[in-house]
């Protein structure tokens, strides 16, 4: 166990430090993405179709920033082995950590990103909300399983099956569409708003977005997020153990 | 029972030859169990019935042409392959020592790759701080410990690999052909240090194509050919007859 800590701190230290040493402005770049996002989509759907919603880049902003960390997460995920081969063809360390660093990477970046999303709640003249101090973590809690479950079935999958790297992508784009994060789940028509919940992300990003813009929880859509996120990561390491053994005969 | 550091027996083993899949992400979800079937048909066998044993504190030498499944027998008992038939025990810390950068990340610098690498290879973090010191001089790569590894030339980054797997306290070591590119001087060190493994009691595989280090470490040597152990004996004769049979060629 001491180990396997060790193991997933030097990995995740190597990320960190191979992205800030490539990058000037590493940490600007992993804020500017999403902030680029929101001000395109405020043009599109703000000042061109004229959305009828008020603080509507703050309502943005409050839904790209996880989203975000979703999708780089997801991007990367079908790399983690891929990139490793030739230490996973020799030495029989666990690689479930490999996929445990690439994660806390992307949710190191996203939580230092947390106080730009707070700047625009306050410049939007909100504050702060004290269910933050349990809201935000428990929901980076139900976003980290999910992601890493994800990420060890995509990862996994990912030696025996090179296409899926594309499938992912494609997936990833679509699936923002079917998301609450430019929309709001009462925008949904009626007959169509039971089905967007079975988005595993739509319970998600809707619970961010009311944690950072009134500091509510809706427990229902909390609690079906948790269990995505649970069923997401028992299904992840299951196809992650029933192939794992087999991974360096493919690379 | 034997209580070896390293047998094997009876072992084979089949690689899967997964370019033949064509069946689409969907079918192969969802008749998983068919496809993996199917994958299995079409196998190549690379090892058939091989045993034998290394004695604690031998160092087994094995030879054999391109293709003929060194490599694939360092890895089962590394532990990263696993048989398709026989059993494969090793016991103790293994130590693989390996190719030529592997594991190593080329935009870190020399002393954090040492740190990352040495984690992999099993160590804790503290365990490779105690060490850190003595691995650097060992290296004797000077200032370019703190450059990265980009600017380093193939023997330094080979030098760094050895260095660190030269100070893990293995009980079991694995090298296949990794000092062919230090220069000379390196070489002697590494056979030096391999030398002070044998002392210490470690148990060694030693894979190569160089006869003389073959001769010069080895107690004792197989001879891989046509999937099976095909010679087995004194480092001598085993050499002897395995470049013969590649000068008779
Ligand atoms: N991952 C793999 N998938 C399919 N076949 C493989 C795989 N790895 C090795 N083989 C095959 O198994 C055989 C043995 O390969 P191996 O790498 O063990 O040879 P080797 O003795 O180490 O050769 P060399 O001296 O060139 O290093 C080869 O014919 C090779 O093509
Ligand atoms: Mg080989």
């Amino acid at each position: 166990m001491r180990y396997f800590i060790d193991l997933t701190t030097v990995l995740t230290q190597k990320e960190l430090k191979v992205r800030y040493k490539n990058s000037f402005f590493g940490y600007l770049w992993s804020i500017a993405h999403p902030l680029a996002f929101a001000a395109v989509f405020f043009v599109a759907f703000k000042v061109i179709m004229r959305v009828q919603m008020e603080d509507y880049v703050l309502f943005l902003i409050a839904g790209l920033f996880p989203w975000q960390w979703f999708s780089n997460s997801a991007g990367i995920s079908p790399h983690i082995f891929l990139g490793n081969a030739s230490i996973i063809k020799k030495v029989n360390f666990e690689r479930s950590a490999g996929v445990l660093a690439a994660v806390l990477n992307e949710t190191i970046h996203f939580a230092v990103s947390i106080p730009v999303i707070v700047f625009f709640v306050y410049y939007y003249g909100r504050g702060a909300h004290a269910s933050w101090l349990y809201g935000i973590p428990l929901l980076m809690l139900v976003q980290f399983m999910l992601t890493c479950g994800l990420a060890l079935a995509v990862a996994s999958v990912n030696l025996f099956f090179r296409d899926l790297e594309r499938i992912a992508v494609i997936t990833v784009s679509m699936l923002f569409y079917f998301t609450p994060v430019i929309y709001s789940l009462d925008m949904v028509p009626p007959q169509y708003r039971a089905l967007v919940n079975l988005n595993p992300l739509a319970p998600l990003m809707a619970s961010w977005r009311s944690l950072f813009m009134y500091g509510t929880l809706d427990a229902g859509l909390v609690a079906l997020s948790a269990v995505y996120a649970a069923a997401a990561l028992a299904g992840g390491y299951l196809v992650y153990r029933k192939l794992v053994w087999k991974f360096a005969e493919v690379l | 029972m034997s209580s070896a550091p390293i047998i094997f027996s009876g072992v084979g083993k089949t690689y899967p030859m997964y370019h033949h899949f064509t069946g689409g992400i969907k079918n192969f979800l969802f008749n998983l169990p068919e496809a993996l079937r199917s994958l299995r048909s079409s196998r190549f066998e690379a090892l058939r019935d091989v045993s034998f044993e290394v004695a604690k504190g031998e160092t087994l030498g094995i030879v054999g042409g391109n293709g003929a499944g060194k490599s694939t027998l360092l890895g089962l008992a590394a532990g990263v392959l696993r048989p398709t038939t026989g059993a494969v025990k090793v016991s103790g810390r293994i130590s693989p020592l390996l190719e030529l950068g592997a594991g190593f990340h080329r935009d870190l610098t020399g002393l954090e790759n040492i740190m990352l690498n040495g984690v992999l290879l099993g160590l804790t973090r503290a365990e490779v701080k105690e060490r850190l010191a003595a691995i650097v001089e060992f290296s004797e790569l000077g200032a370019f410990i703190d450059q990265p590894l980009r600017v380093y030339s193939n023997g330094m980054v080979a030098r760094l690999g050895f260095s660190v797997a030269a100070h893990l306290d293995p009980d079991v070591m694995l090298i296949d052909e990794v000092l062919a590119v230090g220069d000379e001087e390196f070489q002697k060190k590494c056979l030096e240090k391999m030398r002070e493994f044998k002392r210490k009691g470690v148990t060694m595989l030693f894979v190569s194509h160089s006869m003389p280090s073959v001769k010069l470490i080895c107690d004792r040597v197989i001879w891989i050919a046509d999937r099976r152990v095909h010679m087995s004996g004194a480092p001598a004769e085993v050499v002897r007859a395995y470049a013969g049979e590649g000068a008779g060629l």
